[in-house]
Parts: structure tokens; C-alpha cells; sequence
């Protein structure tokens, strides 16, 4: 009888001290030693909302930010995913101020949504604060010789790259072999034949984001990744066995940001926003992996980001409209409906 | 849950009806504004969340739900879940009879605290089962183990959470056995093996039986203990559970639906099934008695 | 029967190695991987801004949850032991229900029913955010805890009988009374082991509020969830383990206590 009340109480007081325990501040940080946000004190708070893998650049741009002076006492809440799916999300009602998405038509879905301002791009960098590359991510000594877009349709070689109905690394992912074998898009025959073969033989499992196809590669699954030049990167610099190897002829990402236009917040909103293009904020972004769009920034930074041969982008294809309507849309788009055909 | 829990959910279907109440007595009966209360809380959390899934899984018709369901993914999904969950449930109907037997019939230091530790996987969270199992048969496995997105992977992970179903079934079941018969049979020369094929089994068999559509019912729909180590590998290691999430976050609330209502489908059935067998056994327990 | 000793022990090894193998040693690897580093890091680990957070969610969703769980769970027994009301069956397999339903339907039926273009859809324009909001996950674990408290109070409603409480009301006891200082007492352990269940259940729920959490670290993040997001979205093995260990740590405590209640209400 004593034993079993000197064990319930010990269950009961280890109860208590962890209740009594957790009654400290909280926050959004998840930074080991970083201190509790003080809620008493007058402080902003701004709801981010990006795609899945910029999360690199903000844990750097974000605290620079909260030096300056327009930053000051402003704290963020951080929210990253599929950036089809965040999009979705922001739309159906979630409550953003800032939006990070990995392709254009993603802040699109929100200006018709009425939530964002539709001149949102019209700065001289049309919204966009950095960038990256489409890179091929191999196991460390790249076993299987990858080097060009062809290598991947060797027998046996299996691809990973996320859903492009969720996820808007798989839109780049697709969109630079697209335009590689069809010059540019001047040949969609031989374009969309490749993605057929691609996709159909070689593309096994469809991760809804970039972050998780890294995560599916890194645990063993496929023979190359295909991802953001910063994700390569990111992997790469926390140790993790792989290399990346860009092919000669790729495709130019551009990840634009803009801010909700019924924010509470609006002002710092576009505060943060704005600063996101000075210099200190762009080479913030070249350190954490992401091709700055300053030319001088991005001067300084050419030994990191080497310049592929041929670097496509979405203006030599018509533009994000016209991509969207005629490859991506769902039932109708042509690379849409390969990819159905081929995971269904 | 323990088994005792189990055991009486049983005994309650064949509760004898309570004397009427004397009109004068006011004790705790149901009063018409409780019994309407416990009504209407049940369904605003349980009944109407699935009645809406019911109804949207037939937006499209019975043709678009069976186009949804038998989609080569979705069945493809389907299939791995009941297979997978088969192959877990007969793990467990021989494994957990095999430890209920060690904990009730043999004695040894520690026996405590193992007969606790079967609880655990009930206390413990999928997603922290789905953690540890990682970190052993995962991609950084100290034993060189790797089962993270093979189907092996999704058996263990399942057998993990499924562990106390058989156990708890079982034991209270061996606990009350009545051992004269086993004696006998022993006294009349019979070996071990046959006595425990033809004494002891056929008592246990409606517990066991039990046990393993609980475990079949709850390895159908798990989620988190599955989610990191399976890998998601459409027709290979993607259960349902994985494909009902794709399909929502895909934008395809029908599709989710419609599949949704097929792993409920089979869960009722499985559980009907159970429910039946149960009854039947205690008639003819009875009918012996 | 007598086994032999060989048969005894043969048994007991191959048992004894399957939890072994299955239970055992995944477990104390992952607290080796905690605390190798030291006890430090992992209390570092779980004390990070979004880990206290996660911490109090989880806590205040079941905080919310027990009581009502308690209130209705044993109006619901009390209705199904004491109660002459038609479809008394059908109450029963509804209660039974979330034991069949997965985690990720129950996410998906309630967004269906509660998110923006849900049944009631509407509750959003009066400003309340169900879906994305702590309503939301506080309905997934009432749906997934609800049995509990019934099922665990139930068999005991129906041992002991009304005499006390029929002796009680000539007594000139009100109904009141009566349930005050009767029937709780009598079911106390009944329910204190259904509370338990109902904490343990709810601190561990993730497939169906991983559906209906906006996830927003330091916001919307419980427990479970800032497992898989340190994982996944981090990148982060080692805080996952910690948050892991963490939960581990609560779950071990839930089952000292289911152990010890129930040995008190299986002897009277």
C-alpha cells in the first residue's frame, strides 16, 4: 500500500512540475536558446506564409530585419509548406500578411481572390527578391553518372520530384527539361515527349513539396532529385551524403513575394517586404544559398551560383499565364495530364 | 485499454433489463432533457462530421464514387492497407496469444513490469512510435537495419501500435480458464501441444478472434505511426490513410471522401463481423453452460 | 497443463525477444540518441520558444477536452445503463464509433463539415475560425477521446445497481444529491481511469489534427505536431528525438497511473 501511494504521488508531482513547467512564455522560435517572446510588450506580429524551402533565408533576413529600424519589435510567425497548398490556404481564409510562394501563379490565385494588390509586382524587380537554379541532387559521388537531362532517362534511374498539383518546385522541376528539349518552347512535340518518358518510367513516388522530396531522397528513396539549386545547397551544407550537378541547359527560378492588402499590419508588411531587396537582405539571401536579383550582390557572389550554359526562363515560354493555362492546368494542361495519366 | 475493459463491453450486450422503476422512486434515470443533451452531443461531434463525408463522397453520383474509389492509386492504396493489416493481425493473433500465455502461465523477475510495458503502445503517440521505429530500422539504423519505405517497415510499425489488442483480449480469458480440464487431459495421457490444441484454444479462440479484428480494425486506419517510416511510395508502401490526405490536399475533397467512406466501410464490416462471432460464441457458451 | 521447462523456457525467449525487439530496444535507442549529448541539450531542446508552445497547446486542448469529455461521458453512460429509451443499441455503436474511424477521415470529415465551404461553412463569416483555429482541434480530439469515459464508467453504473441511489431518494434526497453523493463517488475510479485514457489519447492525437491545424510554430503547433514538423520541415533529427523523448516521458506517467487505477477498481 505504501509503495503504490509513493508511486502515484510520484506520477502526480511529475504531472504537476510539468504543467508548472510549461507555464512559461511561448513563441514561434524554435531556435535552441532563443528567449521566450515577451507578450506583454507592444509588439507586431506578422504572419508569414511561403513555400517550403525558404525557411534558410528568413531565419537569416528575418532577425536583420528586426535590427533596423522600421523592423523593430516586430515578430513573425512562420508557416511553410507546398506552396500550392499554402496558397490554397491563404485564399480559403488562413490569416497571412506576408506571402513567400515558389511560382507566380500561386500570388496570382490571391490577386483574384481580392487579396492581394494586383500591382504587387510592379517594383523594378517584379516582386521578385531572389531566385535559384533547377539542379540535379545525386548520391555523394554521383554512383550513376548523372550529368544532363538525357542521363535521366537511362534504364533503371529513378527520379524524384514532387506533385505539381501541390507543390511549385515540381512546376520548375518539370518546366526545365520542358524547355530544354523544346528549344525553348519552339518544339512542344519533343518537349512534352521527354516529360512523358520522365514522368511515366521514371518518376515512382510524388511528395507533395520540394522539402519533402529532399526528404524521401535523403532516406534512401530514388537515384536523383530534382530541386532548387538553395535546397541542393541546404542539404549539402548540413552534411548530408549528396552533390548536386547542374545541367548545361536549365531553367531560371523566381520566387516572387507580396503582401496581403487587407493586413493589420500592413505597413510593416511592406516594410519587411521592401527590405527583402536592400543589399544587406540580398546578400543575406546569397549566403543561405538563393541567387540574389542585385547585380551587385550578386557580382560578388558569382563563384557560389555558376552560370549554367543556356538558363531558360519563363518569360522566353510566354510568361507564367500562359505556361499555367497551356502545361499545368489541372484536366486540360498537357504536362497536367501526363502527369495524371502516369499516377493514377 | 485492458482487457477487462474489452471483456465487459461484451458483457453489457446481454445485460438482463433492469426491474422498472417504481413510479415514485426518483432515482437517476434518464430524463428526456438529458437523454436529448447526450443526443445532440453526439451527433454534432460524431454524427454530422461523417454524415457530411457520406454525402460529399457522392457529390459525383455512385459512378463518380466508384470511379474515386477504384481508382488504380486509390485501390492500389486500399489494397496495401488491408494487406499490410492482414498480415499484422495473424502476426498478432499468434504473438499476442503467445505472450498472454508467458505473462499468465509462467513466472519470472520482471514479469510486473513487462505485463505494464504491453500498455504502452496505447499510451504512446503514433507519430513517437513512428519516431523510434525510424531510428532503429531507419535510414541511420546503428544495426544496418533499413526498412524505412518497404512494406516490412509498415508491419512493424503497425505490429508496434497493435501490440496490446491480442494480449489484453487474451489474458483475462487464461487468467479465469479452468485448468481441471487441462489436468485431465494430461492424466489421460494426452501431450502438451494436443492439449493445448484441443483444451485451451477453443476457449481462447473467441478472444483471440476478438483481439485481431480490433487490432485489423485499428491497423486499416492508422496514420502517424506509418507516416515517416513507410515512405509513401504509391502502389508500395501508400495506405489508405496517406491517400485520403493527398487527395484533400490535392484540391479533391470527393476523391478523399469516397475513399474515406470505403476504409470506414471496411472497418463497420470488420467490426460487424466481430460482433456477431461474439454473440454467437456466448450462445453456444451458454448453450454448453 | 504442465509444459515442460524447455517448452517454458522456449516460450518465454521467443516473447520475451519479440518485445525485445519490437518495444524494448527502439525505445532505449531513442533515449540514447536524447540523451547522449547530455541532459542539457534535450532540456535545451524542449524549451525552445515553439517546444513551450507546442507544450501549452497540447496541455490546454486537453485541459478543454476532459471536462467536457467527463460531463457528457457520464450523462451518456447514464443514459445508456439507466435509460428506457428506444435504440439504446445504436447509442452503443455510435459511442464505439472513433474506434473504427482513422485519425485522417476524421480530419478530412470534419473539414468537410466545418471548413470554409463546409456544411457549416458559415460559422466563419460570424468570425469563428474552426477549421485553422483551436475549435478545430479541440472537436478532433473530443471525436477520437469520446468513448472513453463512457466505456470506463458504464460497467460500473451497471454493478452497482440503483439501490443505494433508490435508498438515497426515499431519504428525501433531490436528484442532485443523489448523483453528488452516490453515484460519483462510486464511479470514481471507473473515471479517474477513463481520464486518463482521454489525457493520454488526447496528448497523442496527430492524423486528424495535422488536418485541421494551421501548424503556425508558436501558435497552432501541438506536440505531436512539432515532432513530425522538426523532422520533416526542419530538418532537425536530433529535436524531434527530444520532443519525442518528451512525450514518451508523459506517456510513461499516464501508464504508472493506468496501472495503478487499475488495480483500485478491480478491487472494490
Amino acid at each position: 500500500m505504501r509503495r503504490t501511494r509513493a508511486v502515484s504521488l510520484a506520477g502526480i508531482a511529475s504531472a504537476a512540475a510539468l504543467i508548472l513547467s510549461s507555464c512559461g512564455g511561448g513563441g514561434s522560435s524554435d531556435v535552441v536558446g532563443a528567449a521566450a517572446e515577451n507578450a506583454g510588450a507592444r509588439t507586431t506580429t506578422l504572419n508569414l506564409y511561403a513555400y517550403a524551402v525558404p525557411k534558410p533565408g528568413f531565419d537569416k533576413v528575418i532577425p536583420a530585419f528586426q535590427q533596423t529600424s522600421a523592423g523593430k519589435g516586430v515578430q513573425f510567425q512562420q508557416s511553410y509548406g507546398a506552396s500550392g497548398d499554402q496558397s490554397r490556404k491563404v485564399a480559403a481564409g488562413a490569416p497571412a500578411d506576408f506571402v513567400n510562394f515558389s511560382v507566380e501563379p500561386d500570388i496570382t490565385r490571391l490577386v483574384e481572390a481580392g487579396l492581394v494588390d494586383k500591382n504587387w509586382n510592379a517594383n523594378k524587380y517584379k516582386g521578385i527578391p531572389f531566385g535559384s537554379v533547377v539542379t540535379m541532387v545525386v548520391r555523394k559521388g554521383n554512383p550513376k553518372g548523372i550529368h544532363d537531362w538525357d542521363d535521366l532517362l537511362k534504364p533503371g534511374v529513378e527520379v524524384v520530384t514532387p506533385n505539381p498539383f501541390s507543390s511549385g518546385s515540381a512546376k520548375w522541376n518539370l518546366l526545365a527539361p520542358y524547355a530544354a528539349k523544346s528549344d525553348g518552347g519552339k518544339d512542344p512535340k519533343a518537349g512534352l515527349a521527354f516529360i512523358d518518358k520522365l514522368v511515366t518510367g521514371h518518376v515512382k513516388v510524388q511528395p507533395k513539396s520540394g522539402r519533402e522530396a529532399t526528404e524521401t531522397f535523403l532516406q534512401g528513396t530514388g537515384d536523383v532529385l530534382l530541386s532548387y539549386e538553395n535546397e541542393a545547397l541546404f542539404a549539402e551544407r548540413k552534411g548530408d551524403p549528396v552533390e548536386h550537378v547542374t545541367p548545361p541547359t536549365t531553367f531560371k527560378i523566381e520566387n516572387p513575394t507580396a503582401v496581403l492588402k487587407g493586413s493589420k499590419n500592413l505597413e510593416k508588411a511592406k516594410a519587411f517586404n521592401d527590405f527583402l531587396f536592400t543589399p544587406q537582405a540580398q546578400e543575406l539571401w546569397a549566403e543561405a544559398g538563393f541567387r540574389p536579383v542585385d547585380p551587385t550582390v550578386a557580382n560578388e557572389f558569382a563563384a557560389q551560383f555558376p552560370q549554367p550554359e543556356k538558363l531558360w526562363t519563363i518569360a522566353d515560354l510566354g510568361g507564367w499565364k500562359t505556361v499555367d493555362s497551356t502545361l499545368f492546368k489541372k484536366e486540360t494542361g498537357a504536362i497536367a495530364v501526363i502527369y495524371d495519366k502516369a499516377t493514377t | 485499454m485492458t482487457a477487462t475493459v474489452i471483456a465487459r463491453r461484451d458483457d453489457t450486450a446481454q445485460v438482463p433489463s433492469l426491474p422498472a422503476p417504481s413510479k415514485s422512486s426518483r432515482h437517476l434515470s434518464a430524463r428526456p432533457l438529458g437523454v436529448g443533451l447526450v443526443g445532440l452531443w453526439l451527433s454534432v461531434i460524431l454524427l454530422l462530421p461523417l454524415a457530411a463525408l457520406t454525402v460529399t463522397s457522392f457529390d459525383d453520383g455512385w459512378s463518380g464514387f466508384w470511379e474515386a474509389v477504384t481508382a488504380p492509386v486509390a485501390l492500389a492504396s486500399l489494397w496495401v492497407t488491408v494487406l499490410v493489416a492482414v498480415i499484422v493481425a495473424l502476426l498478432n493473433a499468434v504473438m499476442g496469444t503467445l505472450i498472454a500465455w508467458v505473462l499468465v502461465r509462467d513466472d519470472f523477475r520482471g514479469k510486473g513490469v513487462v505485463n505494464a510495458l504491453i500498455d504502452l503502445p496505447f499510451a504512446l503517440p503514433t507519430i513517437v512510435a513512428s519516431i523510434v521505429l525510424l531510428s532503429l530500422y531507419g535510414p541511420s539504423s546503428p544495426v544496418r537495419v533499413h526498412l524505412n519505405a518497404t512494406r516490412p517497415g509498415l508491419v512493424v510499425a503497425l505490429a508496434f501500435v497493435t501490440l496490446p489488442f491480442v494480449v489484453r483480449s487474451v489474458q483475462p480469458v487464461l487468467i479465469e480458464a479452468d485448468r481441471e480440464v487441462e489436468e485431465a487431459a494430461a492424466s489421460l495421457g494426452a501431450s502438451s501441444w494436443s492439449t493445448f490444441r484441443r483444451v485451451v484454444l477453443p476457449t481462447l479462440a473467441p478472444a483471440v478472434v476478438s483481439g485481431t479484428g480490433l487490432a485489423f480494425a485499428r491497423a486499416i486506419g492508422e496514420y502517424g505511426s506509418v507516416v515517416l517510416i513507410g515512405g509513401n511510395i504509391p502502389r508500395k508502401t501508400e495506405v489508405a490513410s496517406q491517400y485520403i490526405q493527398q487527395q484533400i490536399e490535392m484540391d479533391r475533397p470527393t476523391n478523399a471522401a469516397a475513399v474515406s467512406v470505403a476504409l470506414l466501410t471496411i472497418a463497420f464490416l470488420t467490426l460487424l463481423a466481430l460482433r456477431v462471432f461474439a454473440s454467437r460464441s456466448q450462445r453456444r457458451e451458454e448453450g454448453e453452460a | 497443463m504442465k509444459t515442460s521447462t524447455t517448452a517454458r523456457i522456449g516460450l518465454r525467449t521467443v516473447a520475451l525477444g519479440y518485445l525485445l525487439l519490437l518495444l524494448a530496444v527502439p525505445i532505449v535507442l531513442i533515449l540514447w540518441r536524447t540523451f547522449s549529448p547530455g541532459v542539457g541539450a534535450f532540456v535545451a531542446s524542449v524549451r525552445t520558444p515553439a517546444a513551450i508552445s507546442a507544450l501549452n497547446l497540447s496541455l490546454l486542448i486537453v485541459a478543454i477536452v476532459v471536462p467536457l469529455n467527463v460531463g457528457f461521458g457520464i450523462c451518456t453512460a447514464l443514459a445508456l445503463v439507466r435509460g428506457r429509451f428506444r435504440g439504446r443499441g445504436l447509442v452503443q455503436a455510435v459511442v464505439d464509433l472513433p474506434f473504427a474511424v482513422s485519425p485522417i477521415v476524421v480530419g478530412v470529415s470534419l473539414i468537410l463539415l466545418w471548413g470554409a465551404g463546409g456544411w457549416f461553412g458559415g460559422v466563419e463569416n460570424l468570425g469563428v475560425k474552426v477549421i485553422f483555429g483551436l475549435p478545430g482541434m479541440v472537436i478532433a480530439t473530443l471525436f477520437v477521446t469520446l468513448p472513453f469515459v463512457v466505456r470506463e464508467v458504464e460497467p460500473v453504473l451497471h454493478e452497482i445497481g440503483i439501490d443505494q441511489e433508490q435508498a438515497a431518494a426515499t431519504l428525501g434526497a433531490s436528484t442532485w444529491q443523489t448523483f453528488w453523493r452516490i453515484t460519483l463517488p462510486s464511479i470514481r475510479w471507473g473515471l479517474t481511469y477513463g481520464v486518463v485514457l482521454t489525457i493520454a489519447r488526447g496528448l497523442g492525437e496527430f492524423g486528424a489534427v495535422i488536418m485541421v491545424s494551421s501548424g503556425f510554430p508558436g501558435v497552432s503547433q501541438t506536440l505531436t505536431l512539432l515532432v513530425h514538423s522538426r523532422y520533416i520541415d526542419d530538418h532537425n533529427a536530433y529535436g524531434s528525438y527530444a520532443a519525442a523523448t518528451l512525450l514518451m516521458g508523459l506517456a510513461v506517467v499516464t501508464l504508472l497511473l493506468m496501472t495503478l487505477l487499475d488495480r483500485k477498481r478491480s478491487t472494490p
